[in-house]
């Protein structure tokens, strides 16, 4: 009796802290997220209770729309650029000495942990008009007016990129090592062209690391509110920037609540499409 | 003959794309460095050599003020989401309860959602429970997000883990806070701590969740820089960062290291 009461006491010693806390500072603010969508907003910020549509409908105008599809679209132009740009990195790096991958792995865990926010400072005043990278092409002749890499959709673009492309090379180099070299050595036997065994062989069994990679790109490059917001242009650029100015700037909390539910909504659709597809959700973490 | 002419000309065009990607993600953060050593206040061109920031970081009191806030809320957010997220792992790991499906799920939410909405439904929680915006909302939010890391880290050190060795403890009559404190804690110790240090190192660059859990006079690092990059970054934030980063660079490097001599040890 008393040791069935002490087991009782451990596992609810251990199981107790950490449900209770993912059901108050997780579930809890998005449950309240939802109901605040549905709720008038008050005057001062903040929200008054009620329930309405008004804050979806709202989300209907044509600026708002436009916004949405514009993020979507830049997002997904990220993503391809992002898995173009690490796809060869992976795959080269994988056929490297275990010596060289993990130095070079190394390399790319670096970046992940110097500040974010310096970097992006950095590549803007690479970028300006009277940056390094203008001045180099100017002197080399290529261009003779400075392009405008920084403060416009182009800005945003290489901001995204440069921020997420880690997040891309991560899974894919996990599932680009894991690829069984006998099985591109039979294929090329049997009479395959080097080609044809990476379309056929090697693109499907690395499929997981190429969702993996996307999603884990794809889904925060619509949030990422700070980086278009300091190297993108005057036009909003991101699902991000909506809400953020919604709940700062001009204080109408039900509405930015729903177009948080819709990011939501769209996160959501996106795991469960990764699911269907086979994608398993710890390889997300980026361990 | 022409074909390993072919096959090496190939490969050092593989190297020079490695090289050219690792460029990439490096301009910035040697400009960084460069341009802590910079004499000019303005980022823009290099005009000389000086040490003069290195000596003159730590009068700035208000950055000093952001990065003393930063570490606080670093080590306690790591300290509280190592204790609840190790304790949690093994308890999810060990037990079946109601409602443990829907913690499960729970804990990747902060991992998958854009971080945005954690932080504006955070913001919305704390208004309405009143709480006041400050170091301790910071804790809270980023205790959120870092728990989930450290239970999938941990969690993946259970996945190796021999049951036995725990109830061959509690037979010898060990009682469940010593067998936890003397069998279990010691195996799952990488687990813990990998998981600590992502969450320091997530928690010391965070911004979104920062921005949106702060209140006046509780500034963080990150903020403090965004701010100023609207304005013009002083060379200060420059000699800081530098600081920051050759730490971080000699802490990964001391572990790749350690891992590179397993692997030669491996081949050998």
């Amino acid at each position: 009796m008393k040791k069935k009461f002490k087991s009782n006491l451990a596992k609810f010693a251990m199981i107790t802290p950490i449900s209770l806390w993912m059901y108050i500072m997780v579930a809890l603010p998005f449950l309240y997220i939802i109901l605040i969508s549905f709720m008038h907003p008050g005057t001062y910020g903040g929200v008054e209770l009620g329930v309405t549509l008004d804050n979806y409908k709202e989300l209907l105008n044509p600026l708002y729309l436009v916004t949405f599809g514009r993020s979507i679209v830049m997002s997904t132009a990220v993503t391809c650029v992002c898995l173009l740009l690490a796809y060869p990195f992976c795959y080269f790096v994988a056929k490297k000495n275990d010596i060289q991958k993990k130095i070079l792995m190394s390399c790319i865990m670096i970046t992940f942990c110097v500040s974010m926010i310096i970097r992006l400072f950095m590549w803007i005043n690479l970028l300006r008009s009277e940056g390094a990278v203008n001045h180099f092409f100017i002197n080399i002749g290529w261009i003779q007016v400075p392009l405008k890499l920084v403060y416009s959709n182009m800005g945003a673009m290489i901001g995204l990129i440069y921020m997420l492309l880690p997040f891309m090379i991560l899974p894919l180099f996990n599932s680009i090592e894991k690829i069984d070299y006998t099985i591109l050595e039979a294929a090329c036997d049997l009479g395959a062209k080097p080609f044809q065994s990476f379309i056929n062989i090697t693109i499907p069994l690395t499929k997981p690391g190429i969702f993996a990679g996307s999603v884990m790109v794809f889904i925060p490059s619509m949030g990422l509110y700070f980086v278009t917001d300091l190297m993108g242009g005057s036009k909003t650029l991101v699902i991000g920037n909506l809400i953020k100015n919604q709940f700062i700037t001009a204080r109408n909390w039900p509405l930015g609540a729903a177009m948080s539910v819709i990011l939501m909504l769209i996160t959501y659709l996106l795991l469960k499409a990764y699911q269907m597809a086979g994608g398993s959700m710890d390889d997300l973490s980026g361990m | 003959m022409i074909k390993q002419k072919k096959k090496k000309t190939v490969g050092a065009l593989r190297n020079l794309y490695i090289m050219l990607l690792i460029l990439f993600l490096y301009v910035p953060i040697a400009m960084v460095v460069l341009f802590s050593f910079n004499t000019s206040e303005m980022n823009i061109v290099f005009e000389g050599f000086t040490l003069k920031w290195y000596g003159s970081f730590y009068e700035n009191r208000t950055l000093m003020e952001s990065l003393e806030n930063t570490l606080i809320i670093a080590v306690a957010s790591t300290f509280i989401s190592v204790v609840i997220g190790t304790i949690g792992a093994v308890g999810l790991g060990k037990y079946d309860f109601f409602g443990k499906k829907m913690v499960d799920a729970l804990l990747y939410v902060p991992i998958v959602i854009p971080e945005i909405v954690l932080g504006v439904a955070l913001l919305s929680l704390f208004t309405l429970m009143d709480l006041y915006m400050g170091l301790g909302t910071m804790i809270l939010g980023h205790v959120t997000f870092c728990i989930p890391f450290v239970v999938i880290s941990v969690r993946a050190r259970l996945a190796g883990f021999d049951k036995s060795l725990e109830e061959a403890s509690m037979d010898l009559g060990g009682n469940h806070l010593a067998t936890f404190c003397n069998v279990t804690l010691p195996l799952i110790m990488p687990g813990v701590v990998s998981g600590a240090m992502l969450s320091m190192s997530l928690s010391l660059d965070d911004i979104v969740i920062s921005f949106f859990c702060s209140g006046p006079g509780s500034t963080t690092l990150p903020l403090k820089i965004l701010d100023m990059v609207k304005h013009g970054v002083s060379p200060e934030v420059n000699a800081l960062s530098s600081i920051i980063t050759f730490i971080i660079i000699i802490c990964i490097s001391l572990d790749a290291g350690a891992q590179l001599k397993k692997v030669k040890l491996g081949t050998i």
